[in-house]
């Protein structure tokens, strides 16, 4: 008995939370394939009707808008927060004093949730409120910085508030990263009298390699279910001008009763997300084949 | 062995209770949690125990009842309906669809709703000629609520016309007081609209536009002027109007910032909670034109077993539609009782007018649906076509673009 228990404990552990996934990931899954492909309105049916809600996805003017907003959002957030949190990490590495208080103080946003980010940089943004009267109380009458505001610039205002809330996360990220490079190597090209830039790019930053796929998988997927901050910071405003995909499939399945609208939407941004990290981890499988 | 003993003395006595006498039995699943809200159902609730009914609360707060109808699809597809949910217009229909409501036509016919209910209203309740629902309240959606003082100071009247509103608007502008107060969501957007809609194209034109979608009126000559009007009344708003909530653009008109608000009569509540009176701080009247747009909140009947329940159930209907309750609730609520025969004695004078026109207007075959609140369209259409006002209002988008993306929105919906 006990030899068996030995032997097959692990299995035995395993197995409830293997079942659970099975069903209440891969098995629902399946569940919303299959309603994307039938006329659900009100509650789910299960006669499929073929493509039919993904025509009518692509032909919403609406979705449009949220697809580019994500493809605005993902690119700028993970480009700028990834810039931004490996210079901090740089500026961090340079044996400073109070390191350890800076490094929480950056790290502190990421504490916050959402909501909360979003919340704040309402008031902050808001022209009435924040920056713009506080500039023109200053005796800078025209000075202008509507974007909330403003259909075409709203969406940066989000890129904004989630780079503030990332780029901590980030860094802490890099920063690890920067401290587990072989002090060896960097005093040898010290040495040599290499200056210290290209110490960075030419030998820590490509050893950091790994660091980054990790950060840009974590930001990525972010991005693509960024939901909390949108309904925060606009509420999807002005007009539908800050939509992503997850407000979209939101309204559709919990405001207007299109479960099959909600379904299709669902497995399109599924589909996005595999195509970031189907690559991610077939190149860490083959990594650990080799 | 005494608690043995008591414990089956109990449950004999819970057994006999419920084979000899069935006592009503209800569940109630409403979104009605805010402070004059959750008062207007406790009145209901005592109404209800004073006639020997239990009644079982289910509030589910949040999302304009969004949180509720999540709640409720869960507890259908669980098979265990509440008894009755705070439902509107085709929402009704569509559940009656699901093959979920029951048939209270029985209690409706006893108590005569069909003589003392608008036939409009009455046509949201009924599911193919058997009675499913029963009416709360009309909210009248096309009001234009005003500061009185400003409108003094600037000499101004009410408008009766888009054009007599606009002249208004411009001359408060040139004096320096924001002409319109709105807040910048999508539903409120939409309740501008739909009032534009109904005062510069007619009764007909809503009803075929928004009501039946017809696609000639929505793209007709009529909506391209709907859609300048909107153009137009962006300029009367504020640059700070995104995402506002419309109680704090009720308060720019009670502060003297802005001049109007266009909104339900639930802006009344706002201002009466201040301590502002009607037609002497400020001012109600309908919107420019003829008809009445109704939003009518009511509570669905679903399909319930057990005697216990079927008779909480006819119970709860036959006290929803009573007179004692149509008053009580109302005047806390805000809005007008949804039959026509409820003394008005108790009501201020918004409501009393809100109960004329509704009368006159249903003579008349203009008391209208709301669309921007769900009362005459489903979910995804009416949804469909928020998206486009919105967008419009919140761009530059061209009237000629808007009428045609109108079109295209509506005929993607189904």
């Amino acid at each position: 008995m006990s030899e068996w228990l030995e032997n097959h404990l692990p299995k035995v552990v395993l197995a409830p939370s293997f079942i659970a996934v099975l069903i209440f990931v891969y098995g629902f899954i399946g569940w919303t394939a299959w309603v994307s492909l039938t006329r659900s309105k009100l509650l789910p049916k299960y006669e499929i009707h073929g493509f039919i809600q993904y025509e009518r996805l692509f032909d919403s003017p609406r979705w449009d808008t949220a697809i580019n907003n994500l493809y605005i959002f993902g690119a700028l957030f993970i480009v700028i927060a990834m810039v931004l949190g490996l210079l901090l990490a740089i500026l961090l590495d340079q044996k400073i004093r109070v390191e350890g208080a800076i490094r929480t103080i950056y790290l502190y946003p990421m504490a916050l949730s959402m909501i909360v980010t979003g919340t704040a940089w309402k008031w902050i943004l808001n022209p009435g409120l924040g920056i713009e009267s506080m500039v023109q109380g200053w005796g800078f009458p025209n000075f202008e910085f509507d974007w909330l505001v403003n259909p075409d610039y709203a969406i940066y205002t989000i890129v904004l508030a989630a780079i503030w809330q990332s780029s901590g996360f980030v860094m802490a990220l890099f920063l690890a990263g920067l401290r587990s490079v072989d002090g060896e190597i960097i005093k040898a090209a010290q040495v040599d009298g290499i200056p210290t830039w290209r110490i960075y790019t030419a030998i820590i930053i490509p050893s950091m390699a790994p660091i980054f796929l990790s950060a840009f998988i974590v930001l990525a997927h972010l991005a693509i279910k960024s939901f909390d901050l949108v309904i925060a910071l606009t509420g999807g405003g002005p007009g539908y001008a800050t939509d992503l995909p997850a407000t979209y499939m939101y309204a559709m399945a919990f405001s207007r009763g299109d479960i099959g609208q909600a379904a299709s939407s669902a497995m399109i941004m599924m589909l996005v997300v595999f195509a970031i990290v189907v690559p991610y981890l077939y190149s860490e499988l083959r990594a650990k084949n080799d | 062995m005494k608690r043995f003993a008591f414990a089956t003395v109990s449950t004999l006595a819970v057994v006999a209770g419920s084979s000899v006498v069935a006592e009503p039995q209800a569940e109630v699943l409403h979104w009605w949690t805010s402070g004059g809200e959750a008062k207007s159902v406790a009145v209901l609730q005592e109404e209800f125990a004073s006639n020997g009914g239990t009644w079982t609360d289910m509030p589910v707060a949040g999302g304009g009842g969004d949180a509720a109808m999540t709640a409720l699809r869960a507890r259908v597809l669980a098979g265990n309906a509440p008894t009755a949910v705070q439902l509107k217009g085709p929402a009704i229909q569509e559940w009656y669809e699901e093959g979920v409501l029951a048939d209270i036509s029985s209690v409706a016919e006893a108590e005569g709703w069909a003589e003392v209910l608008p036939a409009s209203i009455a046509g949201h309740m009924m599911c193919e000629g058997t009675w499913c629902a029963a009416p709360v309240n009309v909210h009248r959606i096309d009001w234009i609520w005003a500061n009185a003082d400003i409108l003094a100071a600037n000499d101004i009247e009410m408008p009766s016309t888009w054009e007599e509103f606009n002249a208004a608007a411009e001359k408060l502008q040139a004096a320096g007081v924001i002409p319109l107060a709105h807040g910048g969501q999508s539903w409120q957007d939409a309740t501008v609209f739909e009032a534009v809609a109904l005062g510069l194209g007619g009764p007909e034109f809503y009803q075929k536009a928004l009501v039946d979608l017809d696609p000639e009126a929505l793209t007709s000559d009529t909506m391209i002027q709907v859609f300048d009007q909107m153009r137009t009344m962006r300029g009367y708003v504020d640059e700070n109007f995104s995402g506002r909530d419309w109680n704090l653009a009720t308060a720019m008109v009670m502060n003297g910032e802005a001049a109007f608000q266009i909104m339900g009569d639930w802006a009344k509540g706002e201002f009466l909670a201040a301590g502002k009176k009607p037609g002497e701080d400020f001012l109600c009247a309908s919107t420019p034109g003829d008809g009445y747009l109704y939003n009518v909140d009511s509570f669905a009947m679903f399909e319930v077993e057990g005697d216990d329940n079927r008779a909480g159930q006819e119970l709860l209907a036959k006290l929803i539609v009573a007179p004692n309750f149509q008053e009580v609730f109302n005047l806390n609520k805000g809005s007008i009782p949804a039959r026509t025969d409820v003394a008005l004695d108790a009501f201020d004078i918004c409501a009393k007018i809100s109960a004329e026109d509704m009368g006159s207007t249903s003579a008349g075959g203009s008391l209208l649906p709301s669309y921007a609140h769900g009362m005459a369209l489903r979910g995804s259409q009416a949804g469909a076509i928020t998206d486009v006002v919105t967008a419009h209002f919140n761009s530059d988008m061209s009237s000629a673009d808007a009428v045609q993306q109108l079109a295209d929105a509506v005929a993607n919906s189904y």
